[in-house]
């Protein structure tokens, strides 16, 4: 820092402590460094003791009850791990994770394909390469609800662009493209959204990884006459691949928990062919108001990608130390 | 314009394969904009043309869309019309044509104005603890550090309907359901967690000799803190907060379990504008363009710091 920016500093640091009323300055000075840290840690973690694990503990608690939230007076009881049991041995409950399972897998692997595809060519820097990425980022930002709701409307087999542009490609009529009525057909509506939306999502995050492989090393393989698949499959796969799985792993946690353009588009329908996990336990805890099983649900839910997020945080620790 | 078999032929391709990726590229952002094209174009159609067979690409621009969406409408016999004075105003006109007189302001604009004040409110918020937090975790040796911010981050991890049941009790027991602070706050909640991780990261990248020079020359460490480090980490707090903002603004599930209108957001609102004889499509994409422009140019705006925002800065670009 030179000198005559210092002594600006120093003239504005003075207005300040002029601006403050002394016993503030001093307070302020008096501060330690341990009391400043804490002082400006503190806020967040209370803020998120009270809106994150109060609440947290709270479902914990009451997952071992059999308490009602539309029923506040009624006596609550220790039903101990009856709630549990139920969840576990629940069908329904199976079938969707079964369902979300399955969003996931077709979800991640659509969208790491096609997003490291896109990553890889735009990685070719042809002209105008920033202005297209821009553009292809756009869905991702923004909301699934509201961009669900729309997709419902170039569902619709009678009137809508999706139906249409199907049948013009492949001659099948209209009616027969009945992508939310039609329990064969629901799952891939969302799962194409999903795929359009997030898509862009994952080839962000393997730009990135295909951008920190240092050139030397294609051309040290250029020297050893490597051609261009070998360097491919043994450059830049296991160079990309740590940030590959990132973009899994925050996908994966995303999509357990899909809600939103689930319930807009389908609402877990036709039946409950897209019944995910938050859809069901939506409906336990606000439309049956068992709030006690729900809240069973929301624990079991919220361990399992908690114990898988960390079994893969372990693999992708192991990947990136190769 | 052939390339040469030399070390740039890998760094730099040909500018043929060039040439396809960019057609490939193209064409890929081409066929994800449709949709986007398509909301719009709807927003811009009178009711019959959006659902006319096969879709309209050419029709009459209207902005019958715009003014459904804004206000509601009864539906009038031609004679009761005539009878009324001229029309006042474009949506008035516009309205009348179909025989219908606005009855009054649709909840759009409220809902709204309920996107904008929990959206802004959450991110100040968040942006503001999440600095102080940053700054504390990147500069002092604070007990349990790595398993704070790891605490921090995995607030992230739990589906928002497993939080919902218990934050729904407590806010009905402090009076804070339906609220547009009650919506403030937790979503304050979520956002702080990646505003730590984010800013963490941008004021690690401030050297340390900026304050300690600032310390030597008589600042306090507030003083340094204030005139040094966050003036230097404007465009760090400017990302984090356009994050938060895209986050609050997009928000559903939580909005859809805790509020039942007062405190409601756009979200939820929009897919609920019924037209005469179902969904009236003109005024829900004017809805949603309305509702996404906003996001459109924070993209653009925030292209560069795109990729630390999404991933809590767990890669830098």
């Amino acid at each position: 820092m030179n000198i005559s920016s210092s002594s600006m500093v120093e003239k504005a640091a003075d207005a300040t402590a002029r601006a403050m009323p002394t016993s503030v300055v001093r307070r302020l000075r008096g501060l330690s460094d341990r009391a400043i840290a804490w002082v400006f840690i503190a806020p967040t973690i209370i803020l998120l003791l009270a809106i994150n694990i109060f609440p947290l503990i709270w479902a914990i608690y009451l997952s071992f009850t059999n308490y009602r939230a539309n029923r506040p007076n009624a006596p609550v009881l220790n039903v101990g791990l009856g709630n549990y049991e139920r969840v576990l041995n629940d069908p329904d409950i199976w079938q969707a994770m079964q369902t979300t399972a399955h969003f996931v897998f077709w979800t991640i692997l659509l969208q790491t394909v096609i997003g490291f595809a896109l990553a890889y060519l735009i990685d070719r820097k042809f002209r105008g390469h920033a202005f297209w990425t821009t553009l292809i980022l756009i869905p991702m930002m923004l909301s699934p609800a509201v961009v669900g709701n729309f997709w419902r409307f170039l569902y619709e087999p009678q009137i809508g662009l999706f139906a249409y542009a199907v049948s013009l490609v492949t001659g099948i009529p209209t009616a027969d493209i009945q992508m939310l009525g039609s329990v064969s057909l629901a799952p891939w509506a969302i799962i194409i959204v999903d795929t359009w939306m997030w898509t862009p999502y994952v080839m962000l995050i393997c730009l990135a990884g295909l951008r920190s492989i240092p050139d030397y090393i294609y051309e040290a393989a250029e020297v050893d006459r490597a051609s261009a698949w070998r360097q491919f499959w043994s450059i830049t796969v296991p160079m990309a691949l740590p940030f590959i799985m990132l973009a899994v792993l925050f996908r994966g946690i995303e999509n357990f928990k899909m809600f939103d353009m689930v319930t807009l588009l389908t609402g877990g329908g036709p039946g409950s062919t897209t019944e995910v996990a938050s859809i069901t336990l939506k409906r336990a805890a606000f439309e049956s108001w068992a709030t006690g099983r729900a809240s069973a649900f929301a624990i079991v839910l919220f361990v399992a990608v908690f114990g898988l997020a960390n079994i893969y945080v372990k693999a992708l620790n192991k990947v990136k130390q190769r | 314009m052939s390339s040469v078999t030399s070390a740039h032929s890998v760094v730099e391709p040909s500018p043929t394969s060039k040439r396809i990726a960019g057609a490939i590229v193209i064409l890929y952002a081409l066929i994800t904009m449709i949709p986007l094209v398509w909301i719009f174009l709807t927003s811009i159609k009178s009711p019959p043309d959006s659902i006319s067979y096969p879709p309209k690409i050419v029709f009459a621009p209207t902005l019958e869309g715009y003014c459904n969406l804004l206000t509601t409408r009864t539906r009038q016999t031609p004679e009761y019309i005539a009878s009324l004075p001229a029309p006042t105003g474009t949506c008035d006109e516009v309205t009348r044509k179909r025989n219908m007189v606005i009855a009054g302001p649709s909840n759009f604009l409220p809902r709204f104005a309920n996107s904008l004040v929990i959206a802004f409110g959450s991110t100040f918020l968040a942006v503001l603890l999440g600095t102080l937090a940053a700054y504390g975790f990147s500069r002092f040796r604070v007990p349990l550090a790595d398993d704070l911010l790891f605490f921090i981050l995995s607030t992230r991890m739990m589906p928002p309907i497993a939080v919902a049941i218990p934050i729904y009790l407590m806010y009905r027991e402090l009076g804070l359901s339906d609220t547009a602070l009650g919506m403030i706050l937790l979503y304050t909640a979520v956002n702080v967690s990646l505003a730590v991780w984010l800013l963490k990261g941008f004021i690690d990248e401030i050297p340390r000799e900026y304050e300690e020079a600032a310390m030597i020359d008589g600042y306090t460490r507030l003083q340094a803190f204030w005139k040094v480090v966050l003036p230097q980490a404007t465009t760090g707090i400017a990302a984090t907060a356009i994050f938060c903002l895209i986050f609050a603004w997009n928000e559903y599930a939580f909005v859809a379990l805790l509020t039942s209108g007062e405190a409601q957001t756009a979200p939820p609102f929009i897919p609920t504008i019924i037209g005469e004889g179902g969904q009236d499509w003109p005024a829900v994409a004017a809805g949603t363009t309305i509702f996404l422009i906003p996001i459109l140019v924070f993209t653009i705006l925030l292209r560069k710091q795109l990729l630390r925002g999404i991933t809590f800065g767990a890669v830098r670009k």
